[in-house]
């Protein structure tokens, strides 16, 4: 245990698993950092890496990778090296919870971060907060996880979807209008993101008609004849990954763009990477960009992830970098690894800016743990100059502004005794 | 007592004491008592998926869908009606049983091939169910909010939430149930027809078995078993998702099923075990674990078609 | 409303074309081999990424002409290392190891090309809607449905006026004369798979066009052609045809009144028509063993 090699020998008895074993550690580059030092301390990181969202989550842990590397430099938490265990959910939630209890129970790790998927994310919470282990979710976007669902153990960098709503909803009915048509995955992430829309919407007196898409569709044309039907000025589009990429193109396509504008919250700089020049329109919201000229360390940062992955920083890099970060600081702060302590020491604190990399100093809020981090709503676009230049800021809104009071989350924190 | 039953009593008696005593050799061997769980509950699954497989011959490749029913069963229970794990346990097999029962009757007349695909088909209209009433359900998020209970008998408690331990002797105790009612028929006489409809099915027939009801009554009984396992795999998670019912989770069954060796009773326990750790194992080194399992499943099919089982008994002999 | 409705059932008929497409070539290798081709998906995949690779050198009309015969020819190495050893075996065991495969040709598409999705540019002049009242015939939506037709037509040629179609359709009904009459039936399969293949390479090339390119984009697509299939009656490509189409208009139509349903109303209708025609549409008696 104490060299950070993992024993595991009931399956090497089966030649069939060793063999497969010896194959994948001379194919693949395995996950497992080992850290130098005697004994390391531990985090866990469950993300899907594979399935649909594999691009973001292998996104976060290259993020999560650099932040190990350096913090190793730099004396690593409490003077001992850390090591990073990332584990697969497979997009599962049995699985990612699984994982998250094997992490937990044999790996003894001592953080939790993960996952991309919300539904894997508050599964993983009620296994975190059962054993008092301090979760971070990096990446799962649904507004329980800090609002109806939070727990005094969960905090999040990552926005909650009314934050991302909220921040980017006055510009679509300044610029565009107050008429709306929501194309949205039937599912709680999805109206999540439709109800605080409608609700800035309703405030501002205007109209929306919408329909719900069943997850994974790949044809999108019925629901664009109805969209075009309803003759909105603006067409939300809620749709994540690679339905959101089928449906834009489709968009394009029908020539819809040169009717309404489109628009939503997250337009993810992968999925922008995924979609031809013509379907790189419409204003979004991004919740981290590399480029930010004037705000120290950000210049950095891009220039180091983009030595390890060949493109620009993306915001799933920072989340995972900024995930392990926060919890090496708060640590290497309050000289323990007592989640209670920490999780009280958390609430409120301010990112230092070479970890918030943005501007101004974003904290955990004390009343839902949620990071307030800014919100950079802009317009997307074909490159223009460096390929990773596909996105222009126009507006950033700060996150105490965008999340709205701690009321309207629903969260109500409970403490352990 | 002859040699050979004398050796079945040791290799039976070997088996439980490997699963009484899993909580302590699997620490000390770098594993943890909830893989163990889960090895149980799949390979309940597995074997519930053999049960109709391996001794009547007839591939369902939906099954996924009853284990899955099973899981929403235990968890609406625990959920909106009642706070009681053995109520949840028992709702979650009537759920994933008598769907099955009432589709096993469109499914009898078919075999084969063609038996395998109406099963996929079917096993993804819950899915898609499942999936898309939201409302009920949690559709792609999951059903949450809901976890065991403790189980109290009066005069004492048993903390099967907080313990991992204790939970995985009640698992072991479910399992032994199912298993010993699942040996139970396979040894009566109707158990020995079902093999008799494996073996010869026009034979079964000339010899005037109604061999449509046979096999709908034993599709019907592995669908209340696959219930079963659904609802503690329910309670394993303390959480209940679409993709426990979809196709792909079927054939992970089946390959258990197959692996093991699908003529043998424990076969399948054995292959979810190889499975489970296998793919718990790779997919913490390395990133593209699907490869190997795929491998996995190729070299199975290829090389050791009557399973691990199967292999060693004809070295054996 | 009527023109709502209108507009959903021509596209549904253009969505159906591109299931049936899938589903000829799943059928195909289901009525002559019987083995359920699971990794149809990733042969799609295969197909796709092939003319993505491929079509910076040789553009989309080269891509679209290369692409497909490449996938089949992967194809047929894969029928003749893996799926060959498994005929006149159990059909579960054809039926894991595609299952596998399935797998493998998803992780290895990750493990190449990356997770991220692709996107695959199509020529300018098709990418346009043909008018603005039917905006969603676009050019390369019409070419697609053209594709399909011109690969239908050319199957039933093939089927019908050479030597090898007509060998396969007599296998199809009775595989062991057919060898009896000294025909290569080991061949005569081979082929057939690679045909098969050729057309699920020939839907991915299509389907980049249409949706970008995912390594997991093959799952999605298999399910409709399985229900096309069933819906038409396994053994008939005819049934195969009707099926797509149908099942294509049918979530198109849903699609208006009741969106949630729209993925979950191919199972409904296939359901429906079980109940009342057990074959399917077009299922011949015998068929079913």
């Amino acid at each position: 245990m104490a060299t950070g090699n993992r024993p595991w020998s009931v399956n090497r008895r089966t030649i069939l698993t060793s063999g497969a074993a010896i194959a994948a550690a001379q194919i693949t580059s395995p996950f497992i950092i080992t850290a130098r030092g005697e004994t390391p301390i531990r985090i866990g990181l469950v993300d899907p890496l594979t399935g649909v969202y594999a691009a973001i989550a292998q996104g976060e842990v290259v993020g999560a990778k650099y932040a190990v590397e350096e913090i190793n430099k730099s004396g690593g938490i409490l003077g001992r090296p850390i090591e990073l265990l990332v584990e697969d959910s497979a997009n599962d939630v049995g699985t990612g919870v699984q994982k998250t209890r094997k992490l937990i129970e044999r790996d003894q790790v001592s953080f939790i971060i993960g996952d991309v998927n919300s539904g894997i994310a508050i599964a993983m919470a009620q296994v975190t907060s059962e054993k008092k282990v301090l979760h971070i979710v990096s990446g799962g976007h649904t507004d329980p996880v800090t609002g109806t669902s939070c727990s005094w153990n969960v905090f999040r960098v990552c926005n909650a979807t009314a934050m991302d709503a909220n921040a980017i909803a006055s510009t679509l009915i300044e610029k565009f209008g107050k008429k709306w048509y929501f194309l949205t995955p039937d599912y709680a992430y999805g109206h999540s993101v439709q109800a605080s829309f409608e609700k800035v919407l309703k405030a501002a007196g205007g109209t929306s008609g919408g329909s719900l898409v069943p997850l994974g569709t790949p044809d999108y044309s019925s629901y664009l004849i109805q969209a075009k039907a309803y003759n909105p000025q603006v067409l939300i589009n809620v749709m994540g990954g690679g339905d959101q990429v089928a449906s834009l193109k489709q968009f394009v396509q029908f020539g819809l763009d040169k009717q309404m504008a489109v628009g939503g919250t997250l337009f993810e700089l992968e999925s922008i990477r995924a979609v031809p020049d013509a379907a790189r329109i419409g204003w979004w919201t991004m919740e981290w960009w590399w480029d930010q000229p004037g705000v120290p360390h950000v210049a950095e940062f891009n220039a180091a992830i983009k030595k390890i992955t060949g493109g620009a920083a993306t915001a799933r890099n920072w989340f995972g970098y900024a995930s392990v970060q926060t919890l090496a600081l708060i640590a290497n702060q309050e000289k323990t690894l007592d989640a209670p302590k920490l999780a009280r020491a958390l609430s409120g604190f301010k990112l230092p800016p070479q970890i918030a990399l943005q501007p101004g100093s974003p904290s955990y809020r004390a009343g839902d743990h949620e990071l307030m981090s800014t919100v950079f709503v802009g317009e997307a676009h074909p490159p223009q100059g460096d390929p990773d230049n596909m996105f222009t800021v126009r507006n950033p809104v700060p996150g105490e502004k965008a999340a709205g009071s701690v009321e309207e989350t629903g969260c109500k924190m409970q403490w352990p005794a | 007592m002859t040699a050979a039953s004398s050796r079945k009593l040791i290799v039976l008696a070997a088996i439980w004491v490997v699963l009484l005593l899993a909580p302590y050799w699997m620490a000390p061997l770098g594993g943890y008592t909830a893989l163990a769980t889960r090895v149980l509950v799949l390979g309940l699954a597995a074997m519930s998926v053999n049960f109709l497989l391996g001794f009547t011959g007839v591939l369902s490749f939906g099954h996924a869908a009853w284990f899955g029913l099973g899981a929403y069963g235990a968890g609406l229970t625990l959920k909106y009606l009642a706070l009681s794990t053995p109520l949840a346990v028992i709702a979650g097999m009537l759920l994933g049983g008598l769907c099955g029962a009432i589709l096993g009757t469109l499914l009898v007349r078919r075999r084969g091939v063609y038996f395998a695909m109406v099963t996929i088909a079917f096993g993804q209209v819950f899915y898609y169910i499942a999936f898309q009433w939201s409302s009920l359900t949690g559709g792609d998020d999951g059903l949450r909010g809901f976890a065991r209970q403790p189980l109290d008998f009066g005069l004492f408690k048993l903390d099967i939430l907080s313990d991992a331990n204790i939970f995985y002797y009640f698992v072991l105790v479910c399992f032994a149930l199912v298993v010993g009612t699942m040996g139970f028929i396979l040894r009566s006489p109707f158990g020995r027809t079902m093999i008799a409809i494996r073996e010869n099915e026009r034979r079964a027939r000339f010899l005037g078995i109604p061999v449509e009801r046979h096999i709908w009554i034993a599709f019907t009984l592995s669908c209340f078993f696959m219930g079963f396992a659904g609802a503690l795999y329910a309670l394993v998670n303390n959480f209940a998702d679409p993709r426990g019912l979809h196709y792909s989770q079927s054939g992970d069954f089946v390959m258990m099923a197959v692996m093991g060796g699908m003529r043998s009773f424990w076969g399948p326990l054995l292959g979810a075990a190889v499975f489970v750790v296998l793919q718990d194992y790779l997919s913490s080194i390395t990133v593209n674990w699907m490869s190997f399992v795929g491998l996995l499943f190729i070299l199975v099919v290829l090389f050791f078609p009557r399973g691990l089982l199967g292999f060693f008994q004809r070295s054996k002999a | 409303m009527t023109l709502l409705l209108l507009f959903n059932i021509t596209n549904g008929l253009i969505v159906g074309a591109f299931y049936v497409l899938m589903a000829l070539g799943l059928s195909l290798i289901l009525n002559l081999s019987n083995v359920i081709n699971f990794a149809h998906g990733g042969f799609l995949v295969i197909g796709g990424y092939i003319a993505y690779a491929i079509s910076p050198y040789v553009g989309f009309w080269g891509a679209l002409l290369l692409a497909p015969p490449l996938t089949a020819v992967i194809g047929l190495v894969v029928e003749r290392v893996l799926i060959r050893p498994l005929y006149g075996r159990d059909p579960l065991y054809s039926l894991l190891l595609t299952f596998g495969l399935a797998f493998m040709i998803e992780d290895l598409t990750r493990f190449i090309f990356g997770p991220q999705g692709k996107p695959f540019a199509i020529p300018a002049f098709l990418a346009q809607p043909l008018s603005n009242e039917l905006f969603f015939i676009t050019g390369y939506r019409l070419f697609m449905v053209a594709m399909v037709f011109v690969a239908i037509a050319l199957l039933f040629v093939l089927l019908r006026y050479t030597r090898l179609g007509i060998r396969i359709r007599a296998g199809t009904l009775d595989l062991e004369t057919v060898a009896a009459l000294g025909i290569n039936v080991r061949l005569l399969r081979s082929l057939n798979f690679a045909v098969g293949i050729f057309l699920a390479g020939l839907s991915g090339v299509l389907a980049a066009g249409q949706l970008g390119l995912e390594p997991t984009m093959g799952t999605g697509l298999l399910m409709p052609s399985f229900i096309a299939i069933i819906v038409g009656g396994i053994g008939s490509l005819p049934g195969t045809l009707v099926g797509g189409l149908l099942i294509g208009v049918a979530s198109g139509v849903t699609a208006v009144f009741f969106p949630a349903a729209s993925e979950a109303v191919i199972y409904v209708l296939m359901a429906v028509i079980l109940l009342t025609r057990p074959r399917g549409l077009f299922g011949e008696e015998g068929m079913m063993g």
